[in-house]
């Protein structure tokens, strides 16, 4: 084997029933669909200057996460994911339903939270000042850092607080690994429901763009978005991402469970695959989403691409070179309108692409450099693609449900 | 040959290849050496300066030479370690072609405190350091391997790179309980049919200053600091916490199958998972004890086997007040009265707590549990708590007739997860 399929012949159907986004562009579905269709973007060109992040659209914390004191146990991504997790559950219309969520399988496509800043600045400017004495470092952060702040850093504390605050306990599963963690926890969600290991997952993740120490990571490898933003597509001069800000979940299960309990599906999610491309020579990322294609399942000439592809290169690049062997495809970027939201894009995309079906449209291109065009028809499957800014790719297709 | 396929009608998923890099030591035959001796790992911190600090011990790793250090290229050789050994032993695929996916649980990764302070000087000119001034000398291309090195998926990219794992590897974290869940994700995939093989790798390096710091800050480590190997004391009413600890584990799954076919020695069988989050706190278990119970009964339940075929139980056994309590009651729960008779060891009180590497390391000393038929002790049990009536096979090891082992992983955010493992199929 080399990628994992999880569409066999015979599996079980696996039904897309929830959708939580909590964006840059709002909160809810249609506030998301609104703003997509007005070809609304809220990019932040000043607070980072000369770095470009898509901030958080403002939301009422207490709808999703009615205890202050969960929300100070949290930081901004977690506060993001919990809020959206809770969405989902409310769209598949699980929210309190404790029989279901006490067996409901989690799996969080996670980063980690963001640092004390002002802790570390100190440390660091008084080092500079020649403070280097043999233990200033632990004595300084026994006595700064916050004895909590450890909990809303931790990767698998975004599924630990969801668990808390909503009640899923099924299982609680954490990705991490960039993109591709997202992919790669969709694929595995669907294939334990496919098979009959599962019936149910909640999936998805979530990050808080409007963060320095992330920006710092990503300018070690000059990947951020400077001085003046441009769609995803007119960035091969300029390349780069803007952070976004999102938190995107969604509820899957079987076809079966989700008939029995007289839920209705959004889109059926039939197939995830994933891999990773070595990326030592130019192509062979085009060759692995070119393979990723093919392991579909059956393409029927009605579709669109909902991408996340970053802005960065050479990926994009690679990534415009496979679309164009799909020219009657039309294509979306999620990170011109989102942001580029890292784990939660992927998972971004399927909630984009499942709406897009259950609403019998794909929303309008935004686009100034002709990649994106428009479709006029109802789409009957969109596939969704994901390809890591450094490494690993992902590609799903979710189709309408006739 | 017996059938390839369990009760359930799934195929059976055997272990054919073990790795183990711990403070005890590099490999499976120092390890097991040092740990039926009942030999601490457990050591004085010399890696950086322990000064105001209130722990200053652990089973740091220090025969692994990483400078300058980062917690992330510790992790990355230790995972290598294991898994080149893991591998070597199964002889399976060719070098550098591994046939099936790699599951790995790793640390969250995140920029370190040397490379923040190379950082810093970098940005040092007449005014504060803060990150503003970070952000100017970031890019540029002075500092790129950082970025490569600080992604969250950079030591499974690196490893699934060297060993030819194929597909997305998968970076796992389920906290305390993440080796537990990279084996569970292995054998989830080989019952679906996906793979004939995976390798499941397990890796902790994060003894650093502030990785110190925050347990301590949380009151979940020993103070015990002297002398270092006393510290861990499971099931101990003097208990007072866990001892970080570095280490990696590393399994080779195999369908049953697959295995016989290519003539593999099978070393055990993964016969059942089991996990339930619990939604009490943060870092706090339900004090009813019931997503323990749960999980339990789910491992139990996925191997489609009665508590009184368990003959051992590999503890989680931290040694924190707290987890060795609840431990004792979820394990009473499910077991009943054979919860004072089948013996109960931890093998943290001898290699300390390596974080998300436990799960895989305490699998693979379960699976040479019943290998040798010998049982390694709890260390450091002088003063029993009358609270917990464990047989914790107390200070030295013990032969036995061990057919069945439950190895138990329980970590904060309510992560809980227990694997039985067995002897090969009759």
């Amino acid at each position: 084997m080399t990628e994992t399929t999880t569409s066999k012949p015979g599996s079980t159907e696996v039904w897309i029933t929830g959708i939580g986004l909590a964006t840059s562009l709002g909160e809810g579905l249609d506030s998301n669909w609104n703003a997509l269709n007005e070809r609304r973007i809220n990019v932040d060109e000043k607070t980072f200057a000369p770095f470009i992040v898509h901030p958080f659209a403002p939301v009422n914390l207490d709808a999703q996460i009615p205890k202050k004191g969960d929300q100070r146990q949290m930081e901004a991504w977690q506060r993001i994911g919990t809020y959206a997790a809770g969405l989902a559950l409310d769209s598949a219309g699980l929210k309190g339903n404790k029989e279901v969520l006490g067996r409901m399988d989690m799996i969080v496509a996670a980063g980690g939270g963001e640092r004390d800043l002002a802790v570390d600045s100190n440390i660091l400017t008084a080092e500079a000042k020649g403070n280097s004495a043999p233990g200033f470092l632990n004595e300084r952060l026994m006595s700064d850092l916050r004895p909590t702040l450890f909990l809303a850093q931790l990767s698998n504390l975004l599924a630990g607080n969801i668990a808390i605050v909503h009640g899923v306990t099924g299982s609680s599963r954490t990705f991490m690994g960039e993109e591709v963690a997202g992919a790669d926890a969709m694929r595995i969600a669907l294939a334990r429901i496919a098979s009959g290991q599962s019936d149910i997952a909640l999936i998805g993740g979530s990050q808080n763009g409007e963060r320095k120490d992330l920006l710092v990571l990503y300018e070690f490898g000059d990947f951020n978005l400077k001085d003046k933003f441009a769609p995803v597509w007119a960035r091969k001069q300029h390349p780069g991402f803007a952070l976004g800000s999102a938190g995107a979940f969604l509820v899957i299960e079987s076809k079966a469970h989700a008939l029995a309990r007289g839920a209705k599906p959004f889109a059926r999610l039939t197939t995830v695959v994933a891999d990773l491309a070595r990326r030592k020579q130019p192509g062979e990322t085009t060759a692995t989403l070119e393979k990723l294609w093919s392991k579909l399942g059956k393409l029927e000439g009605n579709g669109a691409i909902i991408t996340g592809a970053t802005g960065a290169e050479p990926a994009t690049s690679e990534e415009r070179a496979f679309l164009g062997e799909h020219p009657d495809y039309p294509v979306r970027a999620t990170g011109t309108m989102f942001g580029h939201t890292m784990e939660a894009q992927f998972p971004l995309g399927i909630g984009l692409a499942a709406l897009s079906l259950s609403r019998g449209a794909l929303f309008p291109p935004n686009d100034s450099a002709g990649v994106e065009i428009e479709m006029r028809k109802p789409p009957t499957q969109i596939v969704v693609v994901g390809v890591g800014h450094w490494r690993g790719e992902g590609m799903a297709l979710v189709e309408a449900v006739r | 040959m017996a059938a390839p396929r369990d009760n359930f009608g799934r195929p059976i998923v055997v272990v054919t290849g073990m790795g183990v890099v711990t403070s005890l030591g590099a490999g499976k035959t120092e390890n097991w050496a040092k740990l039926t001796a009942g030999e601490s790992g457990i050591r004085t911190i010399t890696r950086f300066p322990t000064v105001g600090l209130k722990t200053t011990m652990a089973g740091t790793v220090d025969f692994v030479p990483i400078e300058p250090f980062s917690s992330t290229d510790l992790s990355e050789r230790l995972g290598d370690m294991a898994a080149e050994e893991a591998v070597a032993q199964a002889g399976i695929g060719a070098r550098g072609d591994f046939p099936g996916p790699l599951f790995l649980a790793v640390a969250p990764v995140e920029v370190e405190w040397p490379q923040r302070e190379e950082l810093g000087r970098a940005a040092a000119g007449d005014g504060d350091i803060n990150y503003d001034a970070l952000l100017r000398v970031s890019g540029g291309g002075r500092f790129t391997p950082y970025h490569h090195r600080f992604l969250f998926g950079s030591v499974a990219n690196a490893l699934a790179d060297k060993f030819g794992t194929k597909g997305s590897p998968i970076s796992l974290s389920t906290a305390c309980a993440s080796g537990a869940t990279a084996i569970q994700l292995g054998v989830e995939a080989i019952r679906r049919g996906e793979a004939d093989a995976a390798l499941c790798v397990a890796t902790d390096g994060s003894v650093n200053p502030e990785a110190l710091v925050r347990f301590s800050l949380l009151s979940a480590l020993s103070t015990h600091n002297d002398p270092p190997q006393t510290s861990v004391k499971p099931f101990s009413k003097n208990r007072d916490g866990f001892v970080m600890a570095e280490g990696a584990g590393a399994l080779v799954l195999e369908s049953y199958e697959a295995a016989m076919a290519r003539g593999a020695r099978i070393l055990g069988v993964l016969a059942g998972c089991g996990e339930l989050a619990d939604s009490f706190h943060r870092t706090r278990s339900s004090p009813d004890g019931k997503p323990i119970i749960g999980c339990v009964r789910n491992a139990l339940a996925d191997a489609g086997m009665a508590p009184e075929q368990i003959d051992y139980i590999n503890a989680h056994g931290t040694g924190t007040p707290e987890n060795d309590r609840m431990e004792y009651l979820g394990i009473s729960s499910v077991f009943g009265e054979l919860a004072g008779k089948i013996p109960v060891s931890s093998n943290k009180s001898m290699v300390g707590h390596t974080l998300s590497a436990a799960g895989a390391v305490e699998a693979v000393f379960s699976v040479l549990t019943l290998e040798h038929q010998r049982i390694p002790p709890t260390i450091n049990y002088d003063v029993p708590d009358p609270a917990i009536p464990f047989d914790v096979v107390p200070n030295k090891a013990r032969d036995a007739r061990v057919t069945a082992v439950m190895s138990n992983s329980f970590g904060f955010g309510g992560q809980n997860a227990s694997l039985i493992l067995t002897g090969e199929p009759a």
